[in-house]
């Protein structure tokens, strides 16, 4: 599993605190604790307090912030091309870059896709276009072949694609988690090698009680459908144990007596 | 950019590179290091990456004359030398076309001649000082004695960056200390199962004990033996070092001659079997049927005993590297 830590968004309110005041410390010692528990790549998002117009602004920032003290991929989190540019460009010369996100609009997929070929970056694709988020399987695929053909196009690889089939709050729709599980299974047959599918986790227990078993349970059945990447809080550590322990279950990585610590240590 | 996968594996990661032997250079005397691992594909496939390194092939040298019941036709091949570590060792690299030595201290073994720590670290400097290939040195896989008798071997080789062997699941952490202090490698034993490899190697680096300096060895079925199951268990623990278990990334090392030498069927006389070949090629045929079958499973080095299948070994890996 390739774990996205979601932790650097303004939303949470260290890290919203910690950009209104210009400092570092929290958001840097935020990306070393989320990579320390297991994360692959950090989301940087500057949350809904910066005004628009200072967002890309804020997001070189953070990106920059964040890339002093990791070579990891970080996928900068913003509907804008205009600023996804900025925070795809404040964070090179380490690891890869990850746009995150673009929807599935004709012409919003041809910007990113160009963005994603000019900085060999990764690309998470949403199950959304001009009619909103796609509310069944065949039109979260339908979508998804959109992405896929213009990746092709643009010669983006395959392997660079992550598909988001966006997971709705079960308080909204509770025939929504089981559509989706389905739909993971049947995007990774759009082709061969197949297209990774990534979640962000935590909107399926958005207003619930319960949040950490809801998304637990949840993270253990779409890995078993064949999500191999998502978007949640690496520091939840039971819920780190059990997604650690499924992919042995499924025989993805090699069972040992100490397989939680090799997990960790590999990381 | 095409959406038909043209079959071709493209893996994630690669296979850590281990260097073993010291030259003067970094402290020891060895002529020159040999360097194993690095692997970015399943072996000999050049089309999904070549390999940065061949598989290194190594003779085993005992501490001790061979015991009574060696075939003939292996002792005949090596002759005298066999009297004397040193001298079988030199053999080895100067006749044989040995890249590396491994010293097998069976002698140690209380059940053997029960030689002491301190013989054992003597014969350790007389092999290295007659031959400057770099050195594995093997216990003789009694825990007790092995704690024993290989830190004064570690000692002994401290700086020449040699290659010991070997820690288990439930004995490790004497010979890991040692060999972390003296500067060499180590070999990491699980009885051919891959979950036991991966644990050893956890354990093993949780002491500190770099990655970067550990060999696995997962038990060597010889043809007729087993072999499936090595072949198997190596290529299950290969494929997961290339798709990223770094826990599993390590090379690999094969006891082939010792193995191969113990079936009945290299051992049998020509009395014995009269039906099943020649005794003087039966053995040799059969050491190098191993020896090639583990080269396929992904073998980085490959200890061998009989000279003629060192040769036809070191000729068939020259061919596929072509």
């Amino acid at each position: 599993m390739f774990v996205i830590g979601e932790r650097i968004n303004g939303m949470f309110k260290d890290i919203g605190d910690a950009i209104a005041e210009k400092d570092v410390k929290p958001i840097q010692s935020m990306a070393e604790k989320q990579l320390a528990a297991g994360a692959d790549a950090l989301d940087i998002n500057v949350g809904t307090r910066v005004p628009k117009a200072e967002r890309a602004d804020v997001m070189k920032w953070l990106v920059e912030a964040t890339r002093e003290v990791t070579d990891k991929p970080l996928a900068v989190d913003n509907p804008a091309l205009s600023t996804m540019r900025v925070g795809i460009e404040a964070g090179g010369g380490g690891g890869r870059m990850i746009i995150n996100s673009t929807t599935g609009q004709q012409d919003k997929l041809e910007g990113f896709m160009d963005l994603a070929k000019e900085f060999d970056a990764g690309i998470v694709c949403l199950s959304i276009d001009e009619n909103g988020v796609a509310a069944t399987t065949e039109a979260k695929l339908e979508i998804a072949m959109r992405s896929l053909g213009a990746a092709i196009e643009r010669d983006v690889p395959i392997d660079s694609l992550y598909l988001d089939p966006i997971i709705l709050p079960v308080n909204c729709d509770q025939k929504a988690p089981a559509m989706v599980l389905d739909t993971i299974a049947q995007f990774k047959m759009l082709s061969d090698p197949a297209p990774h599918v990534v979640i962000g986790l935590s909107n399926l227990s958005q207003g619930a009680t319960e949040r950490g078993l809801i998304n637990r349970v949840f993270l253990v059945m779409a890995i078993a459908n064949g999500l191999d990447a998502s978007i949640h809080d690496p520091l939840d550590e039971v819920l780190m144990n059990e997604m650690i322990t499924t992919e042995v279950l499924l025989d993805k990585t090699i069972y040992s007596n100490s397989y939680l610590q090799a997990y960790r240590q590999d990381h | 950019m095409s959406m038909i996968d043209d079959g071709r594996e493209q893996w994630a990661a690669s296979v850590n590179e281990v260097t073993i032997g010291a030259t003067s250079e970094d402290g020891g005397t060895r002529g020159s290091a040999v360097t194993i691992g690095g692997a970015k594909a399943l072996p000999f496939i050049p089309s999904e990456g070549q390999a940065p390194r061949k598989p290194v092939v190594a003779m085993e040298v005992f501490d001790c004359e061979p015991p009574a019941d060696w075939p003939a036709p292996l002792l005949e091949a090596l002759g005298d030398v066999v009297k004397s570590p040193a001298e079988w060792a030199k053999a080895c690299v100067e006749q044989f076309g040995a890249e590396m030595i491994c010293l097998t201290l069976v002698g140690t073994h209380p059940d053997s001649e029960n030689r002491s720590a301190d013989e054992a670290a003597a014969t350790v400097k007389a092999v290295l000082e007659a031959v400057d290939v770099p050195l594995v040195i093997w216990g003789c896989d009694n825990d007790e004695k092995d704690n024993e008798v290989l830190p004064k071997c570690s000692q002994a080789a401290a700086g020449e960056k040699c290659l010991f062997g070997t820690v288990k699941e439930d004995n490790y952490k004497t010979l890991v200390a040692s060999c972390l202090a003296d500067g060499h490698a180590i070999v990491g034993l699980s009885p051919i199962d891959i979950n036991i490899a991966k644990q050893v190697n956890i354990l093993v680096s949780e002491m500190g004990f770099p990655l970067d300096r550990i060999v696995m060895y997962q038990t060597t079925g010889a043809l007729g033996y087993g072999i499936e199951y090595t072949y198997s268990i190596q290529e299950r623990g290969r494929v997961a070092a290339l798709s990223g278990d770094k826990m599993m990334a390590l090379p690999v090392i094969c006891m082939v001659g010792q193995e191969a030498w113990r079936a009945k069927e290299s051992k049998a006389t020509n009395e014995e079997q009269p039906g099943w070949g020649d005794e003087k090629t039966r053995g040799v045929f059969w050491e190098i049927t191993t020896a090639t079958a583990l080269l396929q499973a992904g073998s980085d080095i490959l200890v061998m005993r009989h000279p003629e299948a060192v040769k036809a070994l070191r000729d068939h890996i020259d061919t596929l590297t072509a």
